[in-house]
């Protein structure tokens, strides 16, 4: 039978490894470098926990004593590595230098961010930044970053084990830049607390705790952004874009579980709470007055929430949001977008005149919401045989079972019989 | 660029296909040809068997058996496959996700090995 204290020790190494794990990690790599080392030290520090705790009782600065075993691991690891080797000294340096910042006795200092922007460097290849981040900030497995992001376990492992030798190897550093570097890899860093945040969101219906549990880690992680650069623009609007993204979360099912586009949403479903948080950040972000992508994409949801009150989108603004946003992000999803909000302005035929553009573009062949725009317009200017076809692609295109249901039925309409 | 080829296996309960109602079924068959229709498009697709054509054959002490159907030990009956040729295994898994089939059971990726 489990004992009192067994209890309470696993709840407190849980609660350590759930909320500081990013932290110990951090400080740890901030001073060897060295981020599968830390990560291996910080587990057997945390296994170490569970097999002590219970019988000594749960340490007063829980923190600080997985720290202290961790730094222990790290030294012994180097020097099995280094058996035989001169390499002593430095050795002994890591060992002071992480046993000097332990030492400080109150809370250990915060080096979060710095990894991040460790992470999220351009030296480290797009794709990986986002899950890199959640294994080292957030203490994913390899299996579980794989699964949200759609590619083979043994591959996503490869791919996380390559990109922290290149930060060893490479030698990048950990700090946040300052001056004009600041703003672009701040860029970079938002870019992949979104990347998670859509993850998580992609899964509507809320059936894949692991998805749900993504959006939830990326608004986390926005939060801590913002909590630690609380003068950028561009952190708060992010902040913004995924509260008022996550206000809507359940509104996008019906209670027979079918899909319910954004223009057909009751607003008595929104989370009013999450909105008027994402109001209150994005005002933030307006009197720092430099726009960017995030405060348009948090702004263009203002404007469809402001049915709540108005009981109408603003789409003359959304209009202009979009138009704005394309001239700094030259992205096709843009421009789809802002094809949808002209048909809503100017009618379904200048909205297709937008689409055209985009014809020629390969990227587009396989790109659902591109097919489901077109066909909803086409169908909307009386062209039934062509939105059809443009039905079947999108259908064909869709991963998610409802929103494909949605689509079957749209074509259907479309197109009787 | 090269590209491999990848086998996408269709895992599904048919028994649970065979009960569903006639519209849920014109559904899912809807589905399947607009994924075939869209894989076509992005000229990924070389080979397809989308329906329960098979024969399954077996030696059992020395003497072959074949049977009509699928192999059906297991609830879950491989339905159909698709022969896709694609880049790299992560544009094969996107395809894999868009599959109907992933929906109601499971679609397993295997690559295939040029002879």
């Amino acid at each position: 039978m489990p004992q009192e204290g067994d209890e309470q020790a696993h709840l407190t190494a849980e609660r350590v490894a759930r909320g500081n794990y990013g932290k110990l990690v951090a400080f740890l790599v901030a001073r060897t470098r060295d981020v599968a080392g830390a990560e291996d030290a910080l587990s057997e520090a945390f296994a170490a926990a569970l097999e002590s705790w219970p019988g000594s009782g749960v340490p007063t600065n829980p923190e600080a004593w997985l720290i202290a075993v961790a730094r222990r691991k790290l030294v012994d690891a180097a020097r099995r590595r280094r058996a035989g080797d001169e390499a002593g000294p430095q050795i002994q340096l890591m060992a002071e230098e992480l046993q000097a910042a332990a030492n400080v006795d109150t809370d250990i200092p915060d080096d979060r961010l710095a990894l991040m922007f460790a992470c999220a460097h351009p030296a480290i290849d797009a794709g990986v930044r986002a899950p890199l981040i959640l294994q080292t900030i957030l203490g994913f497995d390899a299996a579980t970053v794989a699964s949200a992001f759609l590619v083979a376990p043994a591959t996503m492992g490869q791919r996380l084990v390559r990109a922290k030798a290149k930060i060893r190897q490479a030698g990048i550093p950990f700090r946040v830049p300052d001056g004009a570097d600041l703003a672009d890899r701040l860029d970079a860093v938002l870019e992949a607390i979104y990347a998670t945040f859509s993850e998580g969101w992609t899964d509507p219906a809320g059936t894949e705790s692991r998805r749900r549990d993504l959006a939830e880690e990326g608004i986390w992680l926005g939060r801590l952004a913002v909590s630690l650069l609380p003068n950028e623009p561009e952190a708060l609007g992010l902040l913004a874009l995924m509260l008022h993204a996550e206000a809507r979360r359940a509104a996008r099912r019906d209670q027979a579980g079918d899909y319910v586009p954004l223009t057909a949403q009751d607003p008595a479903t929104w989370n009013g709470r999450l909105i008027d948080e994402a109001e209150r950040q994005l005002l933030r972000a307006s009197k720092l007055t430099a726009i960017g992508r995030f405060q348009l994409e948090a702004a263009i949801q203002s404007a469809h929430v402001v049915r709540r009150r108005t009981g109408k989108a603003d789409w003359v603004a959304i209009e202009r949001l979009y138009a704005a946003l394309a001239a700094i992000t030259d992205s096709p999803v843009v421009t789809i977008n802002r094809a949808i909000a002209i048909a809503e302005t100017q009618g379904a035929t200048s909205g297709l005149n937008v689409l055209a553009t985009l014809a020629d573009d390969p990227r587009l062949i396989d790109y659902q919401p591109y097919w489901a725009a077109r066909a909803e317009l086409l169908s909307r200017a009386g062209e039934a045989i062509e939105a059809d076809k443009a039905y079947q692609l999108a259908i064909g295109l869709e991963p998610d079972p409802a929103v494909r249901r949605f689509l079957q039925r749209r074509r259907e309409r479309n197109l009787p019989g | 660029m090269q590209y491999t080829l990848y086998t996408l296996l269709i895992y599904s309960n048919e028994v649970a296909m065979q009960n569903a109602s006639k519209k849920d079924r014109d559904d899912i068959l809807a589905a399947y040809n607009a994924y075939s229709e869209a894989m076509q498009k992005a000229g990924v697709i070389r080979g397809l068997r989308p329906s329960g054509m098979s024969t399954t054959v077996r030696a059992e002490n020395g003497k072959t058996k074949v049977l009509n159907g699928p192999y059906a030990e297991t609830k879950e009956q491989i339905g159909g496959y698709f022969v896709i040729e694609v880049p790299d295994l992560d544009a094969a898994l996107s395809w894999a996700a868009r599959c109907p089939g992933a929906s109601y059971g499971a679609v397993e990726v295997r690559p295939d090995w040029p002879m």
